[in-house]
Order: C-alpha cells, then sequence, then structure tokens
C-alpha cells in the first residue's frame, strides 16, 4: 500500500498571527514538503492545480519536474489534473515528459474542477463538465496508447495524423486516477477504463465514499478488470498530531476554526464524527485510519492533507515527521497483514484497458 | 397509512408558529412528525457552508423529503418568511417538493402581516413545484387573545376548513420514491 500526502496549494493567512506567506514562499514550502515526504519514508506527493488566487500550483508538471530531479524514490502525482479545461494534447505531452524524467515515478488524478468561472478562462462551460471529462479523458487515453492518431470530438478541433511527443516512458502510459465526489459517471469512467478512483473522502461524510467506492468497485468487475475487491482505490484523510490528543486540539483548533471550506461552520468536533478528519495523538490516527477499510475494502493508496489552512511549514515538517516515524510504518503493516492475496497491493496497469 | 411532516421556524420558545402548526396538523387528522427548526438551525447554517447536511438535519431532511404531505410555518420577518425558514428550503434536495402538498402556515404581530402568505411563502412552494393548498392560515397575536371569540372562532375555521383541504391532497396524490443521487443512470458507452 502507498502512503503519502497531497496538497491544494492555498495561500491562507496563520490565523495566529495573521500572516500569509507569499506566492514564493508557499511555493518553495510546497517543495519543501515534498522532499520531507521522501525523507520520512512516505511514497507519493500529489500537488493540486488551481487558476486562481489563493492557490499557487496553476503548473503541476513544472513543479513536479523539480521535485523528481531532486528526490529518488517519492511518487510524483496530481490531485487534481483539470481534464476539463486542460487541452488533453497537452496533458499527454506534459506528463509523458515529466514520466521520462523522473524515470517513471510518475501518475496522475484527473478531475473536473468546481468553480463556474475558471472554465471560461480555457474557452469552456462548466455546464459540459461531465462531457469535457469523458471526451477529453478518451482522447488522452488514445494518445497515449497509439502511435498516430486521428481523431475528431466535440470540444476541441480534430487531429490528423497526430503523434504526441514523447511516447510514454517504455510504452506504459502514467497510471491515471479518477477523482469525483460524488459523481456516478466518474465512477463509471474510472470503472470502464480499469483505471483507479481517489475519493477524495476529506470533507464528506464516509456514507458518501462508501456509495461511490461501492459503485466503482461494482462496475470495475462489470467491465471484466477483475473481481470488485480488485479495483484500484485511493483516499484522501485530514490529520493533526501531537503526543497528547489534547494538545493535538488546542493546536489546530484555530486553523480547523478559519480554513477554507469548513470555517466558520461546525465545530472540530462536530466535523471530525461527520467526516474522516482526525485530530489527537498518533494512535488515534491510526486507529481512525485503519477503519476506513471497513467501509472501502482494502485500498492501494492513503494521502493525507497536511498543509493547509496557514499551518506553518515547521509544523508541518513536524507533522510529516510523527506520520513518517509513527504512523505509516505501522499503518503498511497493519494493511498489509489484513489484505488477501489477490488483491493488488499498489496501483497496477495490469488489466487496464 | 399517511404521514405527513410539519416544520415550523418560529424562534421564540414557546413559539406561536409552533402553536398554529400544532393545530393545522391535528385538523388534517394525519400522523405527523414535526420539527422546530431552531433545534436545528446551526446545522443548516454549516450545511450551507460545507455542502454536507449533519447526521442530525440530514433525518430531518429525508423526513420531509419522504413525507405524503408537509405543513410549512413561519414566523414573519420584515414582510417575508425567517431567514431560517428559507434556509432550510435552500438545503432540502432538489426535487423533494415536486408534487408534495403542502399547507402554508404563518404568524405576525398583527394581520396586516397576513399577505406574507401570498406574496412570500405560496411564489417559493409554487418554484419548488409543490401541490399548495387554496386556503393558508395566517395567525396574528389577536387571533390568540381569547377576549374575542368572534376572532378565535374565525381563526378555528380556517385552520378546520386548511386541514381538510390538505388531508383531501394527501390522500389524492400519491409520493414517488426519493431518486437515488448515487445510482448510475446512464450506459458509459452512450456518454462517449
Amino acid at each position: 500500500m502507498q502512503f503519502g500526502i497531497f496538497t491544494v496549494g492555498d495561500v491562507t493567512p496563520d490565523p495566529t498571527t495573521g500572516v500569509a506567506p507569499t506566492e514564493h514562499e508557499r511555493i518553495k514550502a510546497m517543495v519543501r514538503i515534498a522532499l520531507k515526504a521522501e525523507e520520512v519514508g512516505l511514497d507519493v506527493f500529489a500537488t493540486g492545480e488551481h487558476h486562481n488566487p489563493p492557490f499557487v500550483p496553476s503548473s503541476p508538471t513544472t513543479m513536479l519536474g523539480y521535485i523528481a530531479a531532486r528526490t529518488e524514490r517519492l511518487q510524483l502525482s496530481t490531485a487534481t489534473t483539470l481534464i476539463t479545461t486542460n487541452d488533453p494534447v497537452k496533458i499527454a505531452e506534459d506528463y509523458a515528459m515529466l514520466q521520462h524524467l523522473a524515470d517513471g515515478r510518475v501518475d496522475l488524478m484527473l478531475g473536473r474542477g468546481n468553480t463556474g468561472p475558471v472554465y471560461p478562462w480555457f474557452g469552456q462551460d462548466i455546464r459540459n463538465g461531465i462531457a469535457l471529462a469523458i471526451e477529453n479523458y478518451a482522447l488522452l487515453h488514445k494518445l497515449w496508447r497509439e502511435d498516430v492518431v486521428d481523431w475528431e470530438g466535440h470540444f476541441r478541433t480534430p487531429l490528423q495524423s497526430f503523434t504526441s511527443t514523447p511516447r510514454p516512458l517504455d510504452g506504459v502510459p502514467p497510471f491515471v486516477w479518477h477523482g469525483s465526489i460524488r459523481s456516478p459517471e466518474i465512477a463509471e469512467q474510472a470503472a470502464y477504463y480499469g483505471d483507479g478512483f481517489f475519493a477524495n473522502h476529506i470533507f464528506w461524510p464516509a456514507s458518501h465514499t462508501q456509495r461511490m467506492v461501492g459503485l466503482y468497485r461494482e462496475r470495475f468487475e462489470h467491465y471484466g478488470h477483475g473481481s470488485a475487491d480488485q479495483a484500484i482505490v485511493g483516499l484522501g484523510g485530514q490529520v493533526f498530531m501531537r503526543k497528547n490528543s489534547q494538545d493535538a486540539v488546542d493546536e489546530f483548533r484555530p486553523y480547523f476554526d478559519n480554513a477554507p471550506v469548513y470555517g466558520h461552520g461546525p465545530s472540530l468536533e462536530d466535523f471530525s464524527a461527520e467526516t474522516p478528519l482526525t485530530v489527537g495523538s498518533p494512535q488515534q490516527v491510526i486507529d481512525r485510519t485503519l477503519g476506513f477499510r471497513e467501509y472501502v475494502g482494502d485500498y492501494q493508496r492513503q494521502l493525507f492533507l497536511m498543509d493547509h489552512a496557514g499551518l506553518p511549514l515547521k509544523t508541518v515538517l513536524e507533522q510529516l515527521d510523527i506520520l513518517g516515524e509513527e504512523v505509516v510504518p505501522v499503518l503498511r503493516k497493519e494493511f498489509d497483514a489484513l489484505r488477501p492475496a489477490h488483491v493488488p497491493a499498489t496501483p497496477v496497469l495490469a488489466g487496464a484497458r | 397509512m399517511k404521514r405527513i411532516a410539519v416544520v415550523t421556524a418560529g424562534l421564540g420558545q414557546p413559539s406561536s408558529s409552533r402553536l398554529l402548526a400544532d393545530r393545522l396538523s391535528a385538523a388534517s387528522g394525519l400522523p405527523a412528525d414535526t420539527f422546530e427548526l431552531r433545534d436545528t438551525a446551526h446545522d443548516v447554517v454549516n450545511h450551507l457552508l460545507t455542502g454536507f447536511p449533519s447526521s442530525k438535519l440530514q433525518a430531518v431532511l429525508d423526513n420531509v423529503a419522504d413525507a405524503d404531505g408537509l405543513i410549512a410555518v413561519t414566523a414573519t420577518f420584515n414582510a417575508s418568511y425567517s431567514g431560517l425558514f428559507k434556509s432550510f428550503f435552500d438545503v432540502l434536495g432538489e426535487g423533494a417538493l415536486v408534487d408534495k402538498p403542502v399547507l402554508l402556515g404563518a404568524t405576525g404581530g398583527t394581520a396586516r402581516h397576513s399577505l406574507v402568505l401570498e406574496h412570500a411563502m405560496r411564489p417559493l412552494f409554487s418554484y419548488l413545484r409543490a401541490v399548495v393548498t387554496p386556503t393558508a392560515v395566517f395567525a396574528a397575536s389577536e387571533d390568540w387573545a381569547g377576549a374575542s371569540a368572534s376572532l378565535g372562532g374565525a381563526l378555528r375555521a380556517r385552520i378546520d376548513r386548511a386541514g381538510r383541504e390538505f388531508a383531501d391532497l394527501v390522500q389524492r396524490y400519491e409520493q414517488k420514491p426519493a431518486g437515488d443521487p448515487f445510482a448510475l443512470t446512464m450506459n458509459f458507452e452512450d456518454l462517449l
């Protein structure tokens, strides 16, 4: 099983000091966090893609290419790459190039993006969100598997005798995850291609995630890629840890209370009860995370959100130390022991269409 | 046996909106589950902010969506329903009130507010494609005053008439089970 972190790349003032990092500081902090992930033995770093303030990561392959050059083992990924507003031809080229530079340590997670105003900046319309995700991925899938492509669709100019370069490393396209919170069409898309399905998980009740993953697994089997329990599932998680759980709660509360998305809403306690957020001791995080398996089955990748809401870099690095030293080794051992032999331990390409 | 839900957005305790809601509910003669929005007010705001309901609010939303009819009562605020009342219907699932019989009630300090029923509430529920009873009931402070038997008597008569109309609609309309938002409704090959 793979463990890692994913970052939104938000520039948020630290609510305890009122000070926000500059864009430059935030970008450098994201890189520092990725390098730390490798240092502490994590497997994956994934960056978001956003094109509006207060977010900085508009150019994921630039950032991941830089991180690739400074790491040895870390798997580089995204959360998410916008399949709706990016030209699938450019995604095919950029991620194949990154794959070569990183000696294959690359996969990507596709998502639609959820803010209406972003679409027209890239010549698209949010009302076509699902249709764009379906058509653009069909093209991307083809570009990575066929050397010469003739293609015609609704949303971009036709292609005649087009070859996307460089070709994927060793002829194996980067592994693809499809991320969605509650669109059954996207779970279906992941199942159809035999790709991975990633459930954001963190901002929503577990029942959402359970239904979406259940649908994906059922359809994965329907399309003949293997049994439902062999489908490739990833989950998000969100944690804050200190040795004593009350210290974790006290330290994290101002960040929670002022966080983008859920700040000024439910209490930390209510949100922890309704979603997978876990604020407490490393053992509490271990117990809660092992519990995810009870409603999604054995899964292959667990990503934690660690660096949002204005948490200072120093604190995030401390959190990664705890995650890497005290939490992930235990999770790795426990999940491995529970997983039946016929279920893949990590994302695999075998069986992909 | 049919069952109705009653939602009341009165803020006082005891609340005259709740009192009116209970009277309307009794007049319908139908078994009812009654919810004071005050009890889930924070949950309603949190749903607006986070995009999902707490389990406590989810139970109320499901109960309303699954009911065979709805009685909705609000206090009058600045010539309209309260913000809490509107927010509740803003987070109620899309289509939850389509073809559902709804009986409207409102309360206010004086009878001069009574058109809140027709100018604010009825358009909202028409938009939501509910089946709204012809009679809606407004109760002003003076209607509750026992001193004038004629006023109190008139309110009782309106409540009884509204209750009969509502019960009749509930019997006539069959509710369809709510759609499952996670259900797959298309074939992927067709989408391609």
